[in-house]
């Protein structure tokens, strides 16, 4: 594993991307930063802008018009990174299949960009924040 | 104001109606066609001074529907404006953002999703469908598939 | 590089705010189109799923519509199950907010201490319902779960320990002089305005129109308790604060009065058709008044679902609170209209050349550089907050 990995695993820096989510997902990583679960204290720190982040946490079942923002937000993502699919919207899209106005999931918006994107996923509606840490702990163990 | 004096209030703009009807107590709708929606909205907020709640377009088999609910918070009444839009080639009505500045969004939203035209309305311009989202495709429109 | 053009857009003059321009879209999920092919009661569980935050207004007012077309009348047990569960819900939206409203200006820890007082009230609506969010609970005919006897007294038991800290916060909060230097007269939102723009909810509430639909047009249980309208006169973020703090203190009442109460019964009723109909239901999300209209034509599907978040009109109001304020006033002006969190996120200020000049980072620097700056000038003491 190479040393940018090992930097990666040992304090994950993340930014959050909101593709058209209900808000539920964003509130519960929000919730991550807060006393009761308090992720700081594992290195997981979330930062102001993609340029910093090892990691995406994106929440969303990805519209047309994120899903622009999306790819974007990708391409200027420090490599190598993860996207954390965050929620049943992400995951699969749930309960927008089929909508007009959806684009994703995400993992297929990602890999229009880089087909090789390391993806996880941690379904729930919303996931919560104990399976949202447990999932990236677990993902991060296992590249 | 009370319910009852509302009911006879509402009476004024009779003339320009073409029914009226009640599916509760506090439930009305003023049934119009599209071309005296601007004088009976004017007429609920500026003379009854009713709250602008929102427009609710609907694609009717035979012709276009924009319905402008408001209410009457003194009494909880609804009352909603039904007009209706016959002509379904080229779908257009006033626009009751001169009025209400809160109507603004909901005009620019159904022009988006059901092809309505607003006429003098300031800034009809697309608000809720994506930038690539091809013209002349309306989703709220019956004949399109989800 | 440039990042993407982002969901407010800010010309200034200066450093005070000339125009605004709104670009929505990132969150149109089409929810209109798929609820016209789901059945009647597959619905509720989409549209909890509109915005996180008022997944019980939602469905609440959805289902009060479909009621309304099949002239169903909720058991007496459900109308005050549905109300605990919406004052529930309300209590730890306003408390996010509070945090929400902190973490703008830099007072850091009102966000953590607010949003760790928010965790009981999450874990109580997961002990009822099953979620923390996402209720799922409102179906037409009345609920799909009930509030188990035994579960009352630790429900009072965490309302006690919940007032006494809100009590704790509002005090403090009405007694800082730092946040009055602040956030008074910032961002007002006249009563003319309020109007022009049918703004709801705490938004009007805060300029001194005292709507609210729990009153003017009251639902579930709301007409049998004892409880009062708040409003503030004064329309600046203050009073939007305020009318807040002293709502969540109101709904601990409502919510003890309504459990004591309690009548027995069923939860609900079977409803097997919807016949041909239209009907108007609105609840009071803690945003404001969510309005659903839907039209049946008899069969097992909507034919037409109209849904009307409350910050789809309390968000366009921003234009008249915001303009003439400062770059540094922005993110606080917008916040007080409550919108969904992930709105905030997305500001950046141009200049006329559509460069931006100061993303969301910025904003938000400035935000808490100027509250900075006023704690020197009034040399106040830091707000202290006690771990009851």
């Amino acid at each position: 594993m190479n040393w940018k990995m090992w930097a990666l695993k040992k304090s994950v820096w993340v930014f959050h991307v909101n593709c058209g989510a209900c808000n539920n997902c964003d509130i519960e990583i929000v919730n991550l930063l807060t006393p009761k679960f308090d992720v700081e204290r594992f290195g997981i720190k979330l930062v102001g802008s993609p340029r910093h982040a090892d990691a995406l946490l994106v929440t969303g079942a990805g519209t047309r018009q994120a899903a622009v923002r999306l790819r974007e937000v990708y391409r200027q993502t420090a490599k190598p990174c993860v996207v954390f699919c965050m929620g049943a919207c992400a995951c699969g899209m749930g309960i927008f299949e089929g909508a007009y106005h959806i684009a994703g999931p995400i993992d297929k918006i990602v890999k229009e960009v880089d087909p090789n994107a390391i993806v996880a996923y941690v379904p729930g509606c919303p996931p919560k924040p104990e399976a949202m840490i447990s999932g990236v702990v677990k993902a991060l163990a296992a590249i | 104001m009370k319910q009852e004096e509302l009911d006879k209030r509402l009476l004024e703009v009779e003339g320009q109606l073409i029914g009226i009807e009640r599916t509760a107590a506090n439930r009305v709708y003023l049934l119009c066609e599209s071309e005296n929606v601007y004088p009976i909205c004017l007429f609920l907020f500026d003379t009854l001074a009713l709250r602008f709640v929102i427009s609710t377009g609907v694609d009717a088999e035979h012709c276009f529907e924009v319905l402008h609910h408001f209410t009457d918070d003194a009494c909880g009444c609804m009352v909603t404006v039904k007009a209706f839009i016959r002509d379904r080639e080229s779908p257009e009505i006033e626009s009751i953002t001169p009025l209400i500045a809160g109507a603004e969004w909901i005009e620019r939203e159904m022009h988006d999703i059901l092809g309505i035209k607003f006429r003098n309305h300031p800034n009809l311009k697309r608000l809720i469908l994506n930038d690539d989202w091809p013209e002349g495709v309306y989703p709220l429109r019956k004949e399109v598939q989800r | 590089m440039q990042e993407e053009m982002e969901f407010f857009q800010l010309t200034v003059d200066g450093e005070i705010v000339t125009d605004i321009d709104v670009r929505i879209s990132y969150n149109h999920r089409g929810i209109e189109k798929l609820s016209e092919g789901l059945q009647f009661d597959q619905v509720p569980f989409l549209v909890s799923r509109i915005c996180g935050i008022c997944s019980a207004s939602h469905p609440l007012a959805y289902v009060q519509a479909v009621e309304e077309i099949a002239q169903v009348e909720v058991p007496d047990r459900a109308r005050y199950v549905r109300t605990i569960i919406n004052e529930l819900e309300r209590i730890h939206s306003h408390l996010l907010w509070v945090g929400l409203g902190g973490h703008f200006i830099g007072y850091d820890t009102v966000f953590m201490w607010a949003w760790k007082y928010r965790e009981p009230v999450l874990d109580l609506l997961e002990e009822i319902t099953g979620n923390r969010n996402n209720y799922g609970n409102v179906k037409v005919g009345g609920c799909r779960e009930d509030i188990p006897d035994e579960l009352v007294p630790k429900i009072q038991q965490e309302l006690d320990a919940l007032e006494k800290k809100t009590e704790m916060l509002t005090k403090a909060v009405l007694d800082d002089p730092v946040l009055h230097a602040r956030l008074k007269g910032v961002g007002i939102l006249t009563k003319d305005d309020a109007v022009q723009f049918a703004v709801t909810g705490p938004t009007a509430r805060g300029s001194g129109v005292d709507i609210d639909v729990r009153h003017d047009d009251p639902y579930a249980a709301y007409s049998d308790l004892d409880w009062k309208v708040i409003s503030q006169p004064e329309g600046d973020v203050f009073a939007k604060a305020v009318v807040r703090l002293l709502e969540t203190l109101e709904a601990v009442k409502m919510i003890r009065e309504a459990l004591k109460k309690l009548p027995k019964g069923p939860v609900a009723v079977e409803v097997k058709e919807i016949p041909p109909g239209e009907g108007c239901g609105h609840a009071e999300a803690p945003r404001g008044e969510t309005f659903h209209y839907v039209r049946s034509d008899g069969g097992n599907r909507p034919v037409r679902h109209k849904v009307r978040a409350p910050s789809y009109v309390n968000v366009p109001s921003f234009k008249a609170s915001c303009i003439g304020e400062s770059i540094a006033d922005v993110t606080i002006t917008l916040a007080a209209v409550d919108p969904c969190y992930s709105c905030t996120e997305r500001m950046a200020v141009v200049d006329s050349r559509k460069q931006v000049i100061h993303d969301y980072e910025g904003l938000l620097r400035l935000s808490r550089e100027k509250t900075a700056r006023l704690k020197k000038e009034i040399g106040a003491p830091e707000m202290k907050l006690e771990d009851i």
